[in-house]
């Protein structure tokens, strides 16, 4: 059999299950469509919660990510999991308390103004819409290297199936799809990963093969892989960084960040109680790590595999002649991810790191240049082919790469078109909308979402490759530092919280805009994005934490000098922090 | 009705304890022993490279885990103390 029809198949079988789901989980209410009835087990929620999470992001960039930077590149792990602690301690228990459908639901009781809900809105649209549009491409990319199909189509096909589940079941739907694409994604990532770990290290687990022995050489794994990036000019794998005050920020943004996004937290809202939400973000946590912990082992014995492919008798002898260059290699070239040119015309493929203080040595071995480019992102899409796998295992990856994008983008286009039915139409244009009318304007707002989706990601703009700074930044800087005083104070005001959201959302705006052009447009930008004009030698990418921050002081400095929240709202507040009834308002 | 007042003051106190515990935790692991004190654990080995940089990339995942599984016992346990399970 061909891999093309390996691939379909695949692709196929995964695609009539989501599809079998849909049909099976259809909603009947908005409450089913928002927060699927909210009876779900916490463990279906914590796998559910781990497939909303992981993105094709997560399942196809992060280990080339830290395949090329090495430890530098550790802030993506801690900040994309350490951002769960934060949920399960100060936001996601006393959200499901409150008990509504949406983020800005309780931003606009909470802070008892219609201006706090539309900001949270127009907060919640640009950082989901930037999201959505990475895993709508991503979702064609996969398409179109497993599938032979334009990635155009691959983007049609994508929004079609996510149209079928998403619109009839909405979160019900998306719900039951999201747990059984997680099992599609972690099988299809960690069997390639086992495979590569038993032929490094005869270790079968990853996770822990990455710290054993290399068995072709007898060094640890990782002395072997520094040994060989040392000797052609890299950095050390395992180096430390300099700039810390830099990499603690960017951390601190992911994981702020992370807890702040809209699309994570409502999954949190659909299981049946208070002690539920706790359970659930652990059991969430426990299915992002079984990836998670994966993807750094992945990363470095790609890079390994990839270097010594390229030097098969070790980096101080020749390279690889091209002609000799194994299958995965010509298979990539022709999707433009793989570059070679043949810089001293000696026929061979010599990868180095092409910096001034190599260039001594460069010259020495008659090198004129790197001369292979490689894209991280096929790091695991090649994974199967560099370690020799069966056609099937090709295939698996295919339809993973699929479910991570599509389980992402589903909980992304819940929260937008919850955003616009619910906050939008039901509580700011037409209070008056009948159950019916809501639920069909829920569908038709889902509908809205996925055009606007496969339209961005047929024409991404410029900000699409901005997920990091945009989503994270601004869900940094406003939302969940407006979430965790509207719990965790019963001071802050209604002006205050716009204050703090508006105040973080400009400035982290303006300190990525002076480094990134205004609106991304390239050329606009006042300073050069790099690290000596950078304040502090803060990125822009790291500026989320700091964003919190101002969020935090202007909300409270704000506050201190308006009128205290009337009585009700501190009755709120006092009810969400106790997992019964009405809290210490209410007489029991 | 005091007496309630002063039970649920007690139980967001042991809560607002709890997190932070946690958060100590949270942070020692990953801004700690991670990145800032790297350097001071770089005589400790595991396997091949320092402890640094084992909870860089799987350490500190896995007590981000324990640390909400614990806090989520806690709690579970505070709430049916104070009778304030649902």
């Amino acid at each position: 059999m061909s891999q093309f029809a390996i691939n379909l198949i695949f692709v196929g079988a995964s695609f009539a299950l989501y599809i079998g789901i849909a049909i099976w989980a259809r909603a009947g209410s908005t409450k089913e469509f928002y927060v699927a009835g909210g009876g779900v087990n916490p463990v279906t929620n914590g796998m559910a919660t781990a497939a909303d999470w992981m993105s094709a992001a997560s399942f196809i960039s992060m280990a080339g990510l830290i395949a090329a930077g090495g430890y530098a590149n550790s802030t993506f792990l801690m900040g994309w999991t350490g951002g769960y602690v934060l949920l399960a301690m100060l936001l996601a228990p006393y959200l499901r308390k409150f008990g509504k459908f949406t983020v800005p639901d309780f931003i606009g009781d909470r802070f008892y103004s219609r201006g706090a809900r539309l900001t949270a809105v127009v907060c919640l649209i640009i950082m989901s819409v930037t999201y959505v549009i990475g895993q709508m491409t991503g979702a064609g990319v996969a398409f179109s290297r497993f599938l032979e199909v334009s990635s155009s189509t691959g983007i049609w096909i994508a929004a079609g199936v996510v149209f079928v589940y998403a619109v009839f079941g909405g979160m019900k739907g998306i719900t039951y799809t999201q747990v059984a694409q997680y099992v599609v994604l972690i099988i299809a990532y960690t069997i390639p990963a086992v495979f590569i770990s038993l032929q490094l290290t005869n270790n079968p687990i990853p996770m822990f093969g990455m710290f054993s022995t290399h068995v072709e050489s007898g060094q640890p794994l990782l002395v072997k892989l520094d040994e060989i990036v040392r000797e052609l000019g890299f950095q050390d794998y395992t180096a430390d960084v300099s700039n810390k005050l830099n990499m603690v920020l960017f951390t601190l943004s992911l994981m702020i960040g992370t807890a702040g996004l809209p699309h994570v937290i409502i999954r949190f809202f659909t299981v049946p109680k208070v002690a539920d939400a706790r359970w659930s973000a652990g059991w969430t946590l426990v299915f992002i790590a079984l990836l998670y912990l994966t993807a750094p082992a992945v990363a470095s014995m790609a890079r390994l595999n990839l270097l010594t492919t390229i030097y098969p008798a070790g980096p101080t002898a020749d390279a690889i002649n091209y002609a000799e260059r194994p299958d995965w290699i010509k298979n990539w070239e022709q999707t433009g991810l793989i570059r070679w040119e043949d810089k001293n015309n000696d026929g061979r493929i010599q990868l180095y790191n092409d910096t001034p203080a190599f260039a001594a040595k460069a010259e020495e071995r008659g090198w004129a240049g790197n001369e292979l480019t490689v894209n991280n992102d096929i790091l695991v899409l090649a994974n199967p082919e560099i370690a020799n796998l069966p056609g099937w295992v090709v295939g698996l990856i295919a339809a993973g790469g699929i479910a991570a994008a599509l389980s992402t983008a589903a909980g992304l286009l819940l929260a937008i078109s919850s955003a616009i039915s619910h906050d939008l139409i039901k509580n700011i244009i037409n209070p008056q909308i009948s159950e019916k009318g809501e639920m069909l304007a829920a569908r038709i707002s889902m509908a809205g979402a996925i055009l606007l989706a496969t339209y961005l990601g047929l024409n991404p703009p410029g900000f699409a490759a901005q997920v990091v700074a945009l989503a994270f930044g601004i869900a940094a800087a406003t939302l969940f530092p407006a979430l965790m005083m509207g719990i965790f104070s019963k001071r802050v005001s209604s002006q205050g919280a716009i204050a703090g959201m508006l105040a973080g959302l400009l400035v982290t705006l303006l300190y990525i805009f002076t480094y990134l052009g205004w609106f991304f447009i390239p050329g606009t930008n006042m300073l050069p994005n790099t690290a000596d004009n950078w304040i502090l030698g803060i990125s822009p990418l790291s500026f989320g934490a700091v964003g919190a921050m101002i969020n935090f002081v202007v909300a409270f400095a704000v506050s201190s000098v308006t009128a205290a929240p009337p009585k009700e709202i501190q009755e709120l507040v006092e009810s969400v922090r106790y997992p019964k009834g009405a809290g210490a308002a209410v007489d029991h | 009705m005091a007496d309630h007042n002063m039970n649920a003051a007690a139980y967001w106190s042991a809560n607002l304890r709890y997190i932070s515990i946690s958060l100590f935790v949270w942070a020692l692991v990953s801004y700690g022993f991670a990145i800032l004190l790297r350097p001071m654990l770089a005589g400790i080995s595991v396997g091949g490279t320092d402890l640094g940089f084992w909870f860089a990339q799987q350490g500190s995942i896995i007590t981000f885990i324990a640390i909400i599984f614990i806090y989520a016992w806690k709690m579970n346990k505070l709430d049916k103390e104070f009778g304030v399970e649902e």
